[in-house]
């Protein structure tokens, strides 16, 4: 009963700050949304916690007649995401509310955002625990909105605007798949209870796979997997930093969360699912990351990484479904267990990457990796935490990526033992897929930190002075400690994992607990060598120091004698990436423009790249454009002309009544027919 | 900790063999093995040189990419002995420990504002994301030929298979050994004796680390490539107890700075735009690899 009243007590809030929202002045609406959120965000924690300790909370609201009774379900799947959830709409709050002191003029926008995050993060708790069909979409309606209200803050820029209406656009359509799916079970059930999915595969487990290939469609759109993830490089960097951390950290991770739901409902054929989910997940990360790193706008770089994260968080769910369809359990469990880990681990670093950038993009005005550079020495702490978010998301150790990255290539190896050929060839390729992705992953980020925080400043922008307050960077700390908490004792984190985990089939007699206890044993292990790393590089760092800098002097960086100071001397971000552009140009597709010197006094040459997504190009752009070319043939219809519209009218009025009336003639001619 | 010895020890004179085989094959009488070792301990004596432009990372990166080594080598087992650490899955930490090392180098390099240094980061980075998923598949296929996921265990198990084993590991020393020659960017890949910054990867990006830094990055080196030869060792030492396993680790090891040399003296440089295709032969003939062993194992279907 407690976890019903807290759970009504959250919506209740939500309500009454929205209600208030138009009233209240704008010093009041910052402490009340932070007041409110944090609130929201504790008591979500409780709940969550409180189901790790005591089980599966179920209730039922008596409901409408249209929606059926209203099944309220939280285990441990839905307390999981509501953890990683809260803790990212938590500092993303607290650093949202400095970032957006910029914007104090614009009341009207403050309290529409402010209304909307809450909005946002209510529905997402929603969206975790309801079980309803119909509610489920009134919900995931709600989500969709209220992110779009989000995303298009500052309205006022044309681009703003476009990337807020494309998002709107593909979340409907994701939304249409799954009202497609839940129908299909609600016609063939005739309940809305999402438990009937299961009732309803077991006896048809060939539906199932079909309808958890529907519902993958709709997820994956928000997910962001390719070929569905078009608008997420578009959206990322239109939004304000907070928004775009907690729309990369969370708002994508719920479709991971519908994808994961539907695993545990749908009864089908998992080892087809496990090869289907490999292999888009391979095909999103490699694709992801390749687009990364020929991208220049630090914001949009940072949400191509998103979608390569997607990948291996699929790669993951895709090994664990191969496990539960060729009953390996170990599979299972590092499967699973790599995928849960790595959407916490993402949103964590991904939060932190995007809020630091967004402080970078609050000093400079501007996310052109090639105008920036050398900010480490203007902003350190921000250029420290940074890095450290850079190394997580590369996987390397000590941090959290690393761990979830071990996790799923331990699974992937066990894999490979089995007995399959199919699988074996599949898993060697997701392994090649994941260290390929862990590669350019380190190629991105090395040329993203490396231009924008070292070397020197590569244009004039004008620096905010104290730029780091102490408010503004501790949501960041924060998060960078919960990163090293995982790197270094990921234990803490496995009983809750191993749980949640419990919940995949195991279609062994085997109880799950015995294989996940000493399965979680290594978690300890690779967390105490990272420690053990850490505690090595930072000794010698201190014997260097002692031995090591005696008789130091400072001088110029050695530029084959030249000893000016040049920022021009510098390696560019385009420049640093060209070998990789070469190799892989055959799979990007980069618009170049280049003007030649030639004469005897050249003026000045120029050279662009623009990099374009060939995914989008095929699967968007060419197919609107023949639409258009489509519909352009009728463009005759539309003439301005009002006598034509009320004839249009008329024989529009006309159809409407005859139809029926042909009808019944034609069916009446037909039964005559059948008679003679 | 047999092994953690043996690669230090072996790391003093490593380079200086290699050194010492290519002055012979040119003709030379060469400096003696230990002058290497000899100019890095020079090197941890001198004071150094900062540029303005750099940061703190310049100052952390090689005390973390000599950690970063240093716990790689406490993962090799030498013989059925296990190494200090051993656990399932650890050459994946393995790897990534190594990576974790080489991103700091590329961000220092880049800390210090050259474009030269620029350049061999850039290289540096794509070369060794290409080179890794050879690594990888090798282990994969020793991983499934031999049924178990960890250094000690896969060399231990591969020791008493039967003699196509040593076939494998024979292919799998080729990979290894232009793995070690590429990661520590030397001839076919890299000439770190070459006059022209232009032209180089792994040097160019240390162009301005002087003093005990330099020092430790090129001790780094000969660490990596003792490294490597215990890692190569290690498909050949079996169950041997350890006074023949000792001698035959110095032998092979020997042999490979030798073949080292060797190929440093024959071999020219190959042009940067070939690099790639050249790492991805090693992807390919660990993919043979992993086929041989599935047709070992009767697996194909």
């Amino acid at each position: 009963m407690m976890i019903k009243t807290l759970l009504e007590i959250v919506q209740l809030m939500a309500l009454v700050l929205v209600v208030l929202t138009p009233f209240l002045r704008l010093r009041w609406l910052g402490f009340t949304a932070i007041f409110t959120i944090t609130a929201q965000v504790v008591i979500c924690s409780v709940l969550a916690f409180h189901v790790f300790s005591n089980g599966l909370f179920e209730h039922t609201y008596t409901g409408t007649f249209t929606t059926g009774p209203i099944a309220i379900r939280i285990d441990y799947l839905s307390a999981w995401f509501i953890l990683v959830i809260s803790f990212t709409f938590l500092t993303g709050a607290w650093y949202g509310i400095q970032y957006l002191k910029k914007y104090q003029g614009e009341a009207t926008l403050m309290k529409i955002h402010a209304a909307a995050y809450i909005i946002v993060y209510t529905s997402l708790i929603d969206i975790c625990v309801v079980q309803n069909s119909i509610v489920f979409l009134v919900v995931w309606e709600i989500m969709a909105l209220g992110s779009f209200m989000l995303v298009i803050f500052e309205h006022y820029k044309r681009e703003t605007i476009k990337a807020g209406i494309n998002f709107l656009i593909q979340s409907h359509v994701a939304i249409v798949f799954l009202t497609m799916a839940f129908l299909w079970v609600k016609v063939k059930t005739g309940s809305y209870d999402f438990a009937v999915i299961t009732e309803y595969t077991t006896v048809y487990p060939i539906f199932g796979t079909g309808i958890f290939l529907v519902f993958f469609v709709g997820f994956g759109i928000k997910a962001g997997f390719v070929p569905f993830h078009t608008w997420l490089p578009v959206a990322h960097p239109a939004a304000p930093a907070h928004i775009s951390g907690i729309m990369s950290g969370v708002i994508i991770k719920i479709g991971i969360y519908g994808i994961l739901r539907m695993l545990t409902l749908v009864e089908a054929n998992f080892t087809f699912l496990g090869y289907f989910m490999l292999f888009i997940s391979i095909l999103t990360g490699l694709y992801g990351v390749m687009l990364a790193i020929v991208q220049h706008n630090l914001k949009r770089l940072l949400a191509y990484h998103s979608i390569e994260n997607i990948g291996i968080i699929g790669i993951g769910i895709g090994l664990g479904c191969l496990g539960i369809g060729t009953t390996q359990p170990w599979m299972i469990v590092t499967g699973f267990g790599g995928a849960l880990l790595h959407t916490l681990n993402h949103s964590l670093f991904k939060s932190l990457l995007f809020f630091s950038a967004g402080t970078v993009y609050q000093i400079t005005h501007t996310m052109n990796i090639e105008a920036l550079g050398g900010l480490i020495k203007k902003m350190p702490r921000t250029a420290i935490l940074f890095l450290t978010g850079a190394v997580a998301i590369c996987g390397l150790p000590p941090f959290n990526g690393f761990v979830s990255e071990f996790m799923i290539f331990t699974g992937l190896y066990k894999g490979l033992l089995s007995n399959q050929f199919g699988s074996t060839i599949i898993l060697l390729f997701s392994i090649l897929a994941l260290v390929l992705i862990g590669g350019l992953a380190m190629i991105c980020f090395t040329k993203a930190f490396g231009i924008v925080f070292l070397g020197t400043g590569r244009s004039d922008l004008p620096v905010e002075t104290n730029p780091e307050k102490p408010l503004h960077v501790w949501p960041l700390y924060a998060i960078g400690f919960m990163m090293l908490l995982i790197g270094i004792f990921p234990f803490l984190f496995s009983p809750y994992l191993e749980k949640t985990i419990g919940l995949f089939r195991f279609n062994t007699p085997i109880n799950a607990a015995d294989i996940l206890a000493p399965g979680m044993d290594f978690l300890t292990i690779i967390g105490l060598y990272s420690a053990i790393l850490v505690a090595m590089g930072a000794i010698l760092y201190i014997v260097r120091n002692s031995i090591g800098s005696r008789r130091n002097s400072p001088d110029c960086t050695w530029g084959c004698g030249y000893v000016g100071t040049s920022t021009k001397l510098q390696y560019s971000a385009s420049s640093f990436v060209r070998t990789y552009r070469k190799l892989f140009e055959a799979i990007l597709m980069i618009h170049k423009k280049k003007t030649m010197a030639f004469g005897l006094y050249p003026k000045t040459i120029e050279q662009t790249t623009h990099a374009y997504d060939k995914i989008e190009y095929v699967v968007i752009d060419k197919p609107i454009k023949m639409f258009r070319g489509f519909l352009n043939r009728f463009v005759f219809l539309q003439n301005g002309n009002v006598q034509y519209y009320v004839l249009y009218g008329f024989i529009f009025i006309s159809i409407a009544i005859l139809l029926p009336l042909l009808i019944n003639r034609i069916l009446h001619v037909l039964q005559i027919l059948k008679n003679i | 900790m047999v092994s953690f010895i043996l690669i230090l020890f072996t790391s003093i004179f490593f380079v200086g063999l290699v050194i010492r085989t290519k002055s012979m094959m040119s003709g030379r009488k060469g400096p003696g093995i230990l002058q290497p070792m000899k100019d890095i301990i020079r090197l941890w004596k001198k004071g150094a040189v900062y540029s303005h432009t750099t940061s703190i990372i310049f100052q952390i990166a090689p005390s973390i990419y000599i950690a970063s080594i240093l716990m790689a080598i406490l993962m090799i087992p030498h013989g059925n002995l296990p190494g200090i650490i051993s656990f399932n899955g650890d050459f994946v930490m393995f790897a990534y420990v190594l990576a974790l090392g080489k991103f700091l180098m590329i961000i220092s390099a880049l800390d210090t504002g050259s474009s030269f240094e620029g350049m061999g980061a850039s290289r540096e980075a794509l070369f060794s994301m290409l080179v890794e998923p050879a690594f990888f598949i090798i282990m994969g296929s020793f991983a499934l030929f031999t049924g178990h996921t960890s250094f000690y265990e896969i060399f231990n198990a591969l020791n008493y298979g039967p003699y196509i084993t040593y076939l494998l590991g024979l292919l799998a020393t080729f990979v290894l050994v232009f793995i070690a020659m590429i990661e520590n960017s030397r001839m076919p890949i890299d000439d770190p004796k070459t006059h022209l910054e232009l032209t180089m990867i792994h040097e160019v990006m240390i162009l301005d680390n002087s003093g005990f830094d330099l020092g430790l990055i090129l001790f780094g080196t000969n660490l990596k490539f003792a490294m490597y030869g215990a890692l190569i060792t290690n498909f050949f030492i079996g169950a041997i107890p350890l006074h023949i396993s000792i001698p035959m680790f110095f032998g092979i090891q020997f042999c490979f700075a030798v073949v080292v040399g060797l190929i440093e003296s024959f071999m020219a440089r190959f042009r940067m735009s070939h690099n790639p295709q050249f790492i991805f032969i090693l992807t390919s003939v660990s993919l043979l690899i992993f086929f041989g062993v599935l047709l070992v194992l009767g697996k194909f279907i």
